[in-house]
């Protein structure tokens, strides 16, 4: 199926920086507008863009905004890098290229009349922002929504007020915990699968998007399955080395798979047998 | 067999076609209309002991009288007893040289008020140009690539461009190497589409001359312009009975029934430990195979900080970092990358593309350094069976 | 005590237990409290009563001097605290804090030994729900041990 893409997806469009914020130590938030006030940066609830700084490099980055304000980009980045670290300290002001958006999406209208569980690991709640988002503003067309977040200790974790808000809507159950808690430290502490028991699931009206580190996402689909969610009804963001973003590097193979094209969204069913192969 | 559909299009498929004979003192006229017509002339070339592609100004610039001897990591120039002009198969380099650039650059920028401008990079307009000499297995490479850049989610406008514009002028196989294996892939070595113009050659007592035919309406008005006389019935029976005798000399095959699940079955198959004490991961089987196409991209910005380009070069998942991701690789030993490779060649590419990645061109056979080949490696996969007997 | 005997009838721990085991556990139950704040068990004390939660969140906690006690898990509604006092010496090796008020069924661990070894049939099935509570928590703290959010360089 050919898309006629007229926009080159090879060519940065150039978005100026409005805002950084501080999320945790090594976290920020940015938003980015385009450069040309019109330019609508429509996207779908789980795709990414690429991020381009003038003379360092280009990074895939998930957009974790909402997608109903398409006259912005919001990313959530975590400097762990050379070009991350460039990215996060872009002044206000200043220009970044943007390519894309890119790849696959939840399955935010699949999911419509029934129960949505998010589980997000670490940084993993970045991509999922968008889903919540969308479900929220149009709460009627959603059973319950269970978002389960584990991080590494209290101050790694995101968004903590957006966090507070979302678990006082009715319908709505949000748990979180730690890996390593502290004194001050008053939830859950323990890996994020160690939430299942306290959150109130029926699986079979179910819809699970699971996004955190590939060993977090193995665990938490294997215990959704045992709690009784099908294969059909479990959805992962997966990650691999990105250069293009348009199909054509080949770097981004999983398998059969570019997850620049084919993902990085994908049924559980998809990439079951992938899932488990050293060094795939 | 989807690369055969692709090839055999309605217009191409014509069991008349062969109406012509050209003189073989005649080929400099078909250069020579080519040229006229806007067109630069590439075509096999003998240099530092390779047939490789190049500008060829007449036939003289061919390897008239040379053939090729390949096997595993082996290839050697001999001379021929006769004057052919292509009687030899597929060197170290592929059409991909040219319509899938080694190195390009994407697009120049400048610093501007703390934000940046793209420069007019408007793809400087591609020359057109002539591919002499393009056998059985080459159409297809090029074939399956028109598939992976142009017909996929995006089209790739530096393929698109230095893609279109060829013309090609395609030589059917002879004889075959021994590490070619076109036939039990169905790629060859007849051509059947994909062409403008197509040439077999006939050296014996009649004459030095080639069987010619058009597969297109730019072909056909070449054609036009040459100097043929009518093929005989004769002619055909010699030029098709050459062609099978090219597919018989064949000593190798993949047998591909089922090869994608046998390779998607078999991962922990011990074979590939096997290999993987042999391969060097130096990345030569997929620049000199005509169906890779990986590519990185480089960002690179001058000493002032002012100007930044991005430039794409060919890139292969041999290296040590082509699945760098969070601090490591994800495919660190030899063995992991080889399978990589491997089954994506013969099996992924299947669910991605509808065909096989592989031609049976064998380049992959004869330039490795070990001599690695890859229809040895899916017998022994095959045969090892599940119990996994190396 | 009957009331007591339904409730621990109906912890998920105990589901399934046949009804003269869950009257010999019985008497030796009995209905607790914690205040927030306060240390349910500490870490070498004798390990003579384990905990069915039933309100409120506990801390697992490991003294580090000199830094502040490290929480390395918690435990809250419808889990068991403590399985120390199955095995010798009989000594806790963490502390446990009530994070919330907590509500528990706390049960006389000397009572419920001397009972195990007098009927085997009942050890066997407490022995058999503590081996899977242990290997629930030995992998996710396998998993927590990975470091997953941690940068690798």
């Amino acid at each position: 199926m050919v898309t006629s893409i007229t926009i080159d997806p090879m060519l940065p469009q150039p978005y100026l920086v409005r805002e950084v914020s501080k999320e945790t130590p090594d976290t920020f938030t940015l938003r980015l507008d385009p450069e040309n006030g019109a330019r609508d940066s429509a996207f779908r609830p789980g795709q990414f863009s690429m991020l381009w700084v003038f003379g360092v490099g280009e990074l895939p980055i998930s957009i974790s905004g909402d997608p109903t304000l398409s006259n912005r980009l919001i990313y959530t980045v975590r400097s762990v890098g050379q070009a991350t670290h460039s990215l996060v300290n872009q002044k206000v002001g200043s220009g970044v290229g943007v390519r894309g958006p890119f790849g696959t999406g939840w399955p935010v209208e699949a999911a419509r009349g029934r129960d949505v569980i998010l589980v997000a690991g670490g940084i993993g709640l970045a991509p999922l922002r968008p889903v919540i988002y969308q479900v929220l503003q149009n709460r009627k067309d959603y059973g319950r929504l269970v978002i389960l977040y584990g991080g590494r200790s209290p101050r790694d974790l995101l968004y903590r007020k957006e966090l507070a808000k979302w678990a006082r809507i009715p319908e709505t159950q949000v748990l979180v915990t730690v890996d390593y808690g502290g004194i001050g430290w008053h939830g859950h502490v323990g890996v994020v699968t160690t939430l299942f028991k306290y959150s109130r699931l029926h699986p079979a009206r179910s819809v699970a998007m699971v996004c955190g580190p590939e060993i977090m996402m193995r665990f938490v689909v294997r215990d959704l399955e045992a709690v009784g969610l099908s294969h059909d009804d479990i959805y992962l963001s997966m990650e691999r080395n990105m250069k293009c973003a348009v199909g054509f590097c080949g770097h981004c193979q999983y398998g059969p798979h570019f997850i620049c094209k084919d993902g990085p969204v994908f049924r559980y069913e998809q990439v079951r047998p992938l899932l488990e192969k050293y060094e795939l | 067999m989807a690369i055969l559909n692709r090839l055999a299009r309605a217009e191409d498929r014509a069991a008349q076609r062969w109406q012509h004979i050209l003189a073989a003192d005649q080929l400099g006229k078909l250069i020579e209309v080519l040229v006229r017509k806007g067109y630069e002339v590439i075509g096999p070339t003998l240099r530092d002991g390779a047939i490789v592609y190049d500008h060829i100004e007449s036939p003289d610039d061919l390897p008239k009288g040379w053939t090729d001897e390949q096997k595993p990591g082996h290839y050697r120039l001999h001379r021929r007893d006769d004057g052919a002009l292509f009687g030899y198969v597929v060197g170290p380099q592929s059409w991909k040289k040219y319509t899938h650039p080694a190195e390009v650059r994407l697009w120049a920028a400048e610093r501007q008020n703390g934000t940046f401008r793209i420069l007019n990079n408007e793809g400087k307009p591609v020359h057109p140009r002539a591919f002499l000499g393009a056998r059985a297995c080459e159409l297809a490479a090029i074939a399956v690539q028109d598939r992976v850049l142009l017909e996929d989610k995006y089209r790739d406008p530096i393929y698109n461009r230095h893609r279109q514009g060829a013309f090609i002028i395609a030589v059917q196989c002879t004889q075959a190497a021994e590490t070619c294996f076109c036939a039990s892939m169905g790629t060859g070595p007849q051509v059947t589409g994909g062409f403008d113009l197509v040439l077999t050659e006939l050296l014996d007592s009649k004459g030095h001359r080639f069987l010619l035919a058009a597969g297109s309406d730019r072909g056909a008005e070449v054609l036009s312009e040459l100097k043929t006389l009518p093929a005989t019935e004769e002619d055909r029976r010699e030029a098709a009975a050459k062609v099978e005798a090219a597919a018989r000399q064949q000593v190798r095959s993949i047998d591909t029934t089922g090869i994608k699940e046998l390779l998607y079955e078999n991962f922990e198959h011990p074979r590939w430990d096997n290999v993987a004490s042999r391969c060097l991961t130096c990345a030569n089987c997929t620049m000199v195979c005509p169906t890779c196409f990986c590519t990185s991209v480089e960002d690179v910005s001058g000493i002032s900080g002012d100007h930044a380009e991005r430039w794409r070069r060919w890139d292969s998942c041999f290296t040590q970092n082509f699945s760098y991701i969070h601090g490591g690789s994800i495919r660190t030993s030899a063995k992991a990358r080889y399978r990589q490779w491997m089954t994506h060649k013969l099996a992924s590419w299947i669910d991605q593309f509808g065909s096989s990645g592989c031609v049976g061109c064998g380049r992959c056979i004869t330039w490795c350094p070990v001599g690695i080949d890859i229809t040895e490696e899916v017998r022994a996969i095959r045969e090892g069976g599940k119990s996994g007997d190396p | 005590m009957e009331t007591l005997e339904r409730i621990i009838g109906e912890h998920p721990f105990f589901a399934g237990l046949d009804a003269g085991f869950l009257s010999l556990m019985v008497s030796c139950a009995s209905n607790v409290r914690f205040t927030a704040g306060t240390y349910i068990l500490k870490e070498g004390d004798a390990a003579n009563t384990f905990y069915l939660v039933r309100e409120g969140k506990v801390a697992l906690e490991l003294l580090a001097p000199p830094h502040k006690p490290i929480i390395v898990s918690t435990i809250s509604i419808g889990e068991i605290l403590g399985w120390s006092w199955l095995m010798e010496p009989y000594r806790w090796k963490f502390s446990a804090r009530a994070v919330d008020d907590v509500r528990a069924i706390a049960l006389d661990a000397r009572c419920l030994r001397t009972k195990c070894e007098e009927n085997h049939d009942l050890g066997y099935e407490v022995l058999k729900r503590f081996a899977g509570i242990v290997e629930q928590r030995l992998d996710a703290t396998r998993l927590q041990l990975l470091d997953v959010y941690a940068v690798r360089r």
